[in-house]
């Protein structure tokens, strides 16, 4: 076994995390949608490590084509990470359901579908990791991005009842929570720069947490003090507030 | 936005252009007037530096690896840490490499840089097989020595005027350890230094750091470091992480007595006379890449780093005469490295030649501009030329006393319609 699946592979996050994993010594297998436009990526890593790299097509609002996708896979993988995520626009979302919808099920559903079959799968064997990438923006709602921000809070719990499950037959799970990263989902977004990381150091905080056998991971760490201050400012001040 | 270079000076409003595609470069191209490509910034003044900027540096694909031949084919972005990294642990290196790894395959063209091998590989250039370039009309060229000398001879060390170098192929070459057997010999003097490099010119690696504010009999000595690989299969390379430096230092840490004190320390360190040490690619190759930004602890102000070349014929005098002006003025030099050349290439603007360089920072201060005026005055005396890719000051008239083809280069950009399109606030200084 030396293979790590990577799903939502063609996120910005995805691809520096797929270097930092070949770079490592590991297969890889690739999964997103359109996953041809990854061949160069593919090619570039094959390049650099020798690592064999396999890309694979994966809908994850198809939530019927994941038993078949997972069956597939003739080398299970030794572990699977998740940057699968759509940030959505909020504002459409409050008036437009479908949009509400496309925000929750990507976000949540359909990882949960995905997770809960590679789960089984890792609990049976004994071994594995399972990392899933939410968001600070899932420890409190804010009306800039609550919609975002809840399918992410129901992943954070979804990942943190799991990794409860899963702890007896070893199998890691890790929550990854980053804060601001210069990636295509905030692009047109003013980033403040000294708060924001770049993809290629969130990459090397996702392996490391990943290594150590972490639970928890804040990237860059210091959203971990941010959050906790966000977390107690009290709900009568909170409501007020415009952050 | 805001872009600097290595010296954070100037600093500037510019556009920073991002394309995904070749047809979106294509586009920007069309559109824009003014623009210059941008690599790592690694350059000190403004030969990276307009209003409307290219990021390249994002087009980091490795493309492929020819085994047999050992010929890496890359993008214009990547990195040549990134090379290092993953071709070391398997017996690769770099041909020709400057004194920092973290720079573009781009960047590393457009300057035709060198390192401490010149006087035996000479500049990046060499190892280049061939590359794909987009031009002001947005046609993608290729580029070879053979199939278009002149290109060739215009955009390495071209600095970025002659178009976009999308990717390249470049020859590696193998080595058996990551580990370097190293010579270093202490000088009195600056007799004693010219004659250690004639002495030790076999060598394939050496550079000097030189002690700038030693006066009277002690003026040019300095530490010659020479040094070859060895051979021992140890390749289990791996980058470190850098040590940061956590703020803008202030200015005025870098007053004359720390960097005298500097100095002295590190030349004190060395044993008499001549000693050996086994030291790590990373030492060797690449010291300064240990601190990242430390660029910073010349403060806000930035700084800048003059190097000049003098022909071998007028080296000694003219070294003599502009050590002795810089530690008349006062101003110093964290680092100044001296080195002894091989013979110029062919490609027009290539800033080696035979004979010696130096390379010193100076911090910017009140004063600073119109000694290094009092500098190039000396190095054109001398028939000496400025290293484009550290300018930030340079007159159009000194610039060209020390390029002999440079109507043949505005010829050709012009010819090219190169120069409606790319243009450097350094270009624009020296008319080129
Ligand atoms: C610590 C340190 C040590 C150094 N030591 C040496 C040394 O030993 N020898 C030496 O020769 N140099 C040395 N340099 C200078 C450095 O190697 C050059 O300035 C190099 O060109 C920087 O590359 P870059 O990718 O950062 O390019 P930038 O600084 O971003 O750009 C430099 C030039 O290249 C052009 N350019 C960049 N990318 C492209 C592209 N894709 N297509 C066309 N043009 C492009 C730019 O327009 C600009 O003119 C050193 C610099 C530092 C900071
Ligand atoms: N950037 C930030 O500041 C930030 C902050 C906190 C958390 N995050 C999280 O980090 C993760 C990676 O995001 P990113 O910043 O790298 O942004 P990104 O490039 O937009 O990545 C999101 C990825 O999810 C994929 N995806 C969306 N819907 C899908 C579907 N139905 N099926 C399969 N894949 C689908 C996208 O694939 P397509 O390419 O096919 O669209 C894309 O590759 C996300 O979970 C995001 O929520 C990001």
């Amino acid at each position: 076994m030396s293979y790590v699946l990577i799903v939502g592979a063609k996120s910005d996050i995805a691809k520096a995390t797929a270097r930092e994993y070949a770079k490592n010594g590991y297969d890889l297998y690739l999964a997103g949608r359109n996953i041809s436009e990854l061949e160069n990526l593919a090619n570039d890593i094959r390049v650099r490590t020798q690592k064999e790299v396999e890309l694979l097509e994966l809908d994850i609002l198809e939530y019927e084509s994941h038993h078949s996708f997972y069956e597939q896979l003739e080398e299970k993988p030794l572990g699977v990470i998740s940057a699968v995520g759509y940030l959505g626009d909020q504002e459409k979302a409050q008036s437009d359901f479908s949009e509400a919808r496309k925000i929750m099920d990507t976000n949540y559903t359909g990882v949960v579908s995905l997770f809960n079959i590679i789960a089984d799968d890792f609990a049976k064997r004994g071994s594995g990791f399972i990392v899933g990438i939410s968001s600070v923006a899932g420890d409190r709602g804010r009306k800039s991005n609550y919609l975002y921000g809840s399918a992410k809070a129901g992943l954070t719990a979804y990942l943190s009842g799991l990794r409860n499950r899963l702890y007896d037959a070893r199998v890691q799970v890790l929550t990854v929570k980053p804060g601001f990263v210069a990636t295509r989902m905030t692009e047109n977004m003013d980033l403040p720069e000294k708060l924001t990381a770049q993809p290629e150091a969130v990459a090397e905080d996702i392996y490391s947490a990943q290594q150590k056998g972490k639970n928890v991971v804040y990237t860059k760490w210091f959203w971990k003090y941010i959050m906790m201050i966000i977390k107690i400012i009290p709900e009568w001040k909170f409501k007020r507030m415009s952050i | 936005m805001t872009c600097t270079a290595w010296g954070m000076y100037p600093k500037i409003e510019c556009e920073k252009l991002h394309f995904s595609t070749k047809e979106a470069l294509r586009k920007i191209i069309h559109n824009k007037q003014e623009l210059i490509p941008y690599g790592n910034g690694r350059s000190y003044g403004d030969s990276a530096l307009n209003h409307n900027i290219i990021e390249v540096k994002p087009h980091n694909y490795f493309l492929g690896f020819d085994e047999d031949k050992g010929l890496l084919h890359v993008e214009a972005g990547v990195l040549l840490s990134e090379i290092l990294e993953h071709f070391v642990p398997r017996g690769w290196f770099l041909k020709v490499t400057p004194g920092t790894k973290l720079i573009t395959v781009g960047g590393a063209i457009a300057s035709d840089v060198h390192g401490k091998n010149h006087h035996i590989a000479g500049c990046f250039s060499e190892c280049i097989a061939d590359f794909n370039i987009m031009s002001a009309e947005g046609k993608i060229i290729f580029c070879s020595r053979e199939q278009t000398p002149d290109l060739f001879k215009a955009t390495c060390g071209g600095m970025g005027l002659t178009g976009v170098i999308l990717d390249a192929r470049i020859y590696l070459k193998k080595i058996n350890s990551k580990y370097i057997d190293q010579t270093t010999i202490k000088t009195k003097n600056l007799k004693e230094t010219f004659a250690a490099f004639e002495s030790y010119k076999d060598k394939p690696y050496s550079v000097a750091w030189i002690d700038c504010l030693a006066k009277g009999d002690e003026r040019g000595r300095c530490l010659l470091m020479v040094g070859d690989f060895r051979d021992d299969g140890k390749l289990d390379y791996k980058i470190k992480k850098q040590k940061s430096i956590p703020f803008n230092f202030p200015g005025f840490a870098l007053n004359n007595w720390t960097v005298r004190a500097f100095n002295w320390l590190y030349y004190g360190k060395a044993r008499k006379g001549v000693s050996h040490q086994k030291v790590d690619i990373d030492t060797f190759f690449y010291p300064l890449d240990a601190i990242d930004h430390w660029n910073q602890i010349y403060g806000k102000k930035g700084f800048t780093q003059y190097q000049f070349i003098l022909p071998r014929e007028t080296s000694y005098e003219g070294l003599e005469e502009i050590l002795t002006t810089i530690s008349k003025s006062g101003k110093g030099s964290f680092l100044a490295v001296l080195k002894l050349y091989g013979k110029a290439n062919e490609n027009w603007l290539s800033f080696p030649m035979e004979g010696y360089s130096l390379a010193l920072d100076f911090k910017m201060e009140k004063g600073l501009f119109s000694l290094l005026d009092k500098l190039d005055e000396i190095v054109v005396r001398n028939h000496g030329r400025i290293y484009l890719t550290k300018d930030v000051n340079v007159s159009k008239e000194t610039f060209e006393k020390g390029y002999p083809h440079i109507e043949t280069f505005r010829q050709y950009r012009k010819k090219n319609k190169m120069d409606e399109k790319f243009q450097s606030l350094q270009s624009k200084r020296v008319g080129i």
